[in-house]
């Protein structure tokens, strides 16, 4: 393999109905920082039907280049047919690195891809960086054991390859007046010779939208003690306008479902508040929050971690600490005769 | 309908210890499990099989004591189990580990032509799940991640329907047989083991392969050396400088607490209450 035939910084812009994933726009912040470091072009490369008038959005956010594959069989994401258009792109113009938003369809498009490919890929990237002597792409994600880092690399292969999670990384303030060249390739693919059919697609935004978007999260942990004093929680968010998330120990312990779980394994979040009650602070739960503008820590432990984290800290015991706030909150609105109610900012 | 499920033996995160001071995982503290999801993953075949008939086999690649997971899959209801152990395979990155099961898949398939493959979402030690897709990708069959239901099977025109979890709901599809699928624990609850079979599964001595029970087997493609990806160093991330404590009693911290938060109370959403 010659690698130096492998040159540029490659972001997959996963597009939904015609419009592009947060997660993918950020990745072209973080790869625009990769690809000046060593010195190559910035691609975004989108496959779908209909989907040339978002080249311009690419190139705004960051991209030098665009790279397209429009067909009408790549409508709806498929492994299958995405992974066609992917291994074209790929095989003709070999870029050096490829970043994947880790959403559903990212993840499972990266794994196919890198199978064909015979690379290695590094899920659930939390932190990036590159090299410039060996130009290794350095993906880093909490290792399985400890408030640990592991840096992974890929030094045999090429593309390196890797999925990051959405919300850690930052997308540029996008620039309309920026120019950049837009690549076509085109493909051959009948719908009768795929071996998977999407029959219907059904948005239900209810139930995790509202963690991805709160501006204020009450986060709780195991140190709540039980399901029933986890509910102070509850009343604490309903008295700021706030929602409820939860540690992995407290979604094992069935006190909260899956869906509000924040960290690695779970949800990342960007809340202007973030309450950090009664929880430790373990490495996977803190790469989901550790973006929030304002974090308040509630811990018994002194030297919990969580306080490393933390805007404020206050070292207690939230049993107590919570039903005090609360009261006070409470006792705020009626003085003001219950007249308190902010506009939330958008 | 044969169905082959893939199960992993993993530390369980959930009881498994940090040690303070190095900071590092205790392993000694760490028992081990079948990957919960997996346990989803055999469970769902269970039920597959209760509609169309057919045999489940159970196939891990581990060291010998991985022979535990399989016994705990028979539990749960498969029929056999293989598992695949061999110091060739050990330190294998996602890419070899699908290569190593997709050998064994293919001894599977010969012996009885295998109709769909099941994986767990992710295993919880490394949880990359990019062992399921690279598995598909090996057998040239189509994956459907993120599966949460699955709603008919049918063995004539040999389709399944499959809900497949999105960000923000589901899509359903439909996939030809064969195809694999991964997913994920809401797809059913693990019910309790008929005594049956955990008779069967005391007894029970699952099949073991070493690499030279394979054909046409690539040994460069196996364990470490086939694996592009390599932990280049660890560290414990920058440490943020923390924030301000707020100190003194309980209603003085609670106070300033909420001079903290009055002065973001834009943010906030306060309820008018009675
Ligand atoms: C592969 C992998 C993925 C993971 N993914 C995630 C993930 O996505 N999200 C996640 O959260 N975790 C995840 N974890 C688990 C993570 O490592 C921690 O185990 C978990 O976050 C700990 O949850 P906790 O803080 O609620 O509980 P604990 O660690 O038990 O902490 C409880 C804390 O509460 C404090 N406390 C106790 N009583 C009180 C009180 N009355 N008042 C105030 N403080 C009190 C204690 O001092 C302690 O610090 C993952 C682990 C692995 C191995
Ligand atoms: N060593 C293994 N033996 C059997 N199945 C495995 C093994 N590793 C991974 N798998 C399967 O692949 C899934 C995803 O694993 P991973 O990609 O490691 O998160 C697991 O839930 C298992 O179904």
């Amino acid at each position: 393999m010659n690698f130096d035939e492998y040159r540029g910084v490659w972001i997959f812009i996963e597009q939904n109905d015609g419009k592009i994933e947060g997660v993918s726009l950020e990745l072209l912040g973080a790869g625009r920082k990769l690809a000046d470091k060593l010195q190559v072009p910035l691609g975004g490369f989108l496959l779908g039907s209909g989907i040339k008038p978002l080249a311009k959005q690419v190139i705004a956010y960051g991209a030098d280049e665009v790279y397209m594959v429009d067909h009408p069989v790549l409508k709806q994401y498929r492994t299958e047919s995405y992974m066609q258009g992917v291994m074209l792109l790929v095989e003709k113009y070999k870029p050096e690195i490829i970043l994947y938003g880790a959403t559903p369809n990212g993840k499972d498009l990266a794994s196919a891809v890198a199978t064909d490919l015979v690379t290695g890929l590094t899920a659930d990237t939390t932190m990036l960086d590159v090299d410039v002597d060996s130009r290794l792409l350095e993906a880093s994600r909490p290792a399985f054991g400890g408030n640990i880092m592991a840096t992974i690399l890929c030094k045999k292969h090429r593309p390196q390859m890797a999925t990051v999670r959405p919300k850690v990384m930052k997308a540029l303030e996008p620039d309309s007046g920026k120019v950049g060249k837009i690549i076509e390739e085109s493909i051959d693919l009948k719908e009768e010779n795929m071996r998977t059919k999407v029959l219907q697609i059904v948005n239900d935004v209810t139930k995790k939208a509202n963690l991805a978007e709160a501006h204020v999260i009450v986060c709780g942990g195991k140190g709540m003690g039980d399901v029933q004093n986890f509910q102070i929680l509850y009343e604490l968010a309903d008295t700021i306008g706030a929602t409820v998330g939860g540690t992995r120990d407290v979604v094992e312990a069935g006190w909260l479902p899956h869906e509000l779980q924040i960290g690695q394994t779970g949800e990342t979040v960007t809340p202007k508040i973030y309450f950090a009650i009664a929880l430790s602070g373990a490495i996977q739960h803190v790469v989901g929050m550790k973006n929030s503008d304002l974090i308040i820590a509630i811990n018994k432990d002194p030297n919990a971690p969580v306080f490393d984290v933390a805007t404020y800290g206050i070292v207690g015991d939230a049993l107590e600490i919570v039903p005090k706030l609360i009261q006070q909150f409470k006792q705020l609105q009626s003085e003001k005769g219950g007249e308190v109610s902010y506009a939330r900012e958008i | 309908m044969h169905i082959v499920v893939c199960v992993k033996q993993v530390p369980d995160t959930k009881i498994i210890k940090i040690n303070p001071k190095t900071n590092t995982l205790d392993r000694r503290s760490a028992p081990a499990i079948l990957n919960p999801y997996d346990a989803h993953a055999v469970q769902a075949a269970v039920s597959i099989r209760e509609k169309t008939g057919g045999t489940i086999s159970v196939l891990s690649m581990g060291p010998p004591q991985a022979t535990a997971v399989i016994k705990k899959s028979i539990e749960i209801g498969a029929d056999r189990g293989f598992l695949i152990s061999d110091r060739a395979f050990a330190g294998a990155d996602t890419l070899a580990t699908s290569y190593a099961l997709s050998k064994a898949l293919e001894k599977i398939n010969k012996e009885m032509p295998v109709d769909m493959i099941i994986c767990g979402k992710h295993a919880i030690d490394g949880d990359t799940g990019q062992v399921g897709p690279g598995i598909a990708r090996r057998m040239d069959i189509p994956p459907v991640t993120n599966v949460i239901e699955v709603s008919e099977v049918n063995l004539e025109e040999k389709t399944v329907l499959i809900k497949r979890k999105l960000s923000n709901g589901y899509e359903l599809i439909q996939a030809e047989l064969p195809c694999l699928l991964t997913v994920e624990k809401e797809i059913n609850q693990i019910e309790y083991s008929p005594m049956p079979n955990m008779i069967k599964a005391a007894r029970y001595e699952p099949v073991i392969w070493a690499v030279s029970d394979f054909e046409n087997v690539d040994r460069s493609q196996l364990g470490l050396k086939g694996s592009p990806t390599i932990v280049g160093k660890m560290f414990t991330p920058p440490r943020p400088e923390g924030g301000k404590k707020i100190e003194g009693s309980v209603d003085e911290q609670v106070n300033q607490l909420m001079d903290i938060l009055m002065e973001k109370k834009d943010v906030l959403t306060l309820q008018s209450s009675k």
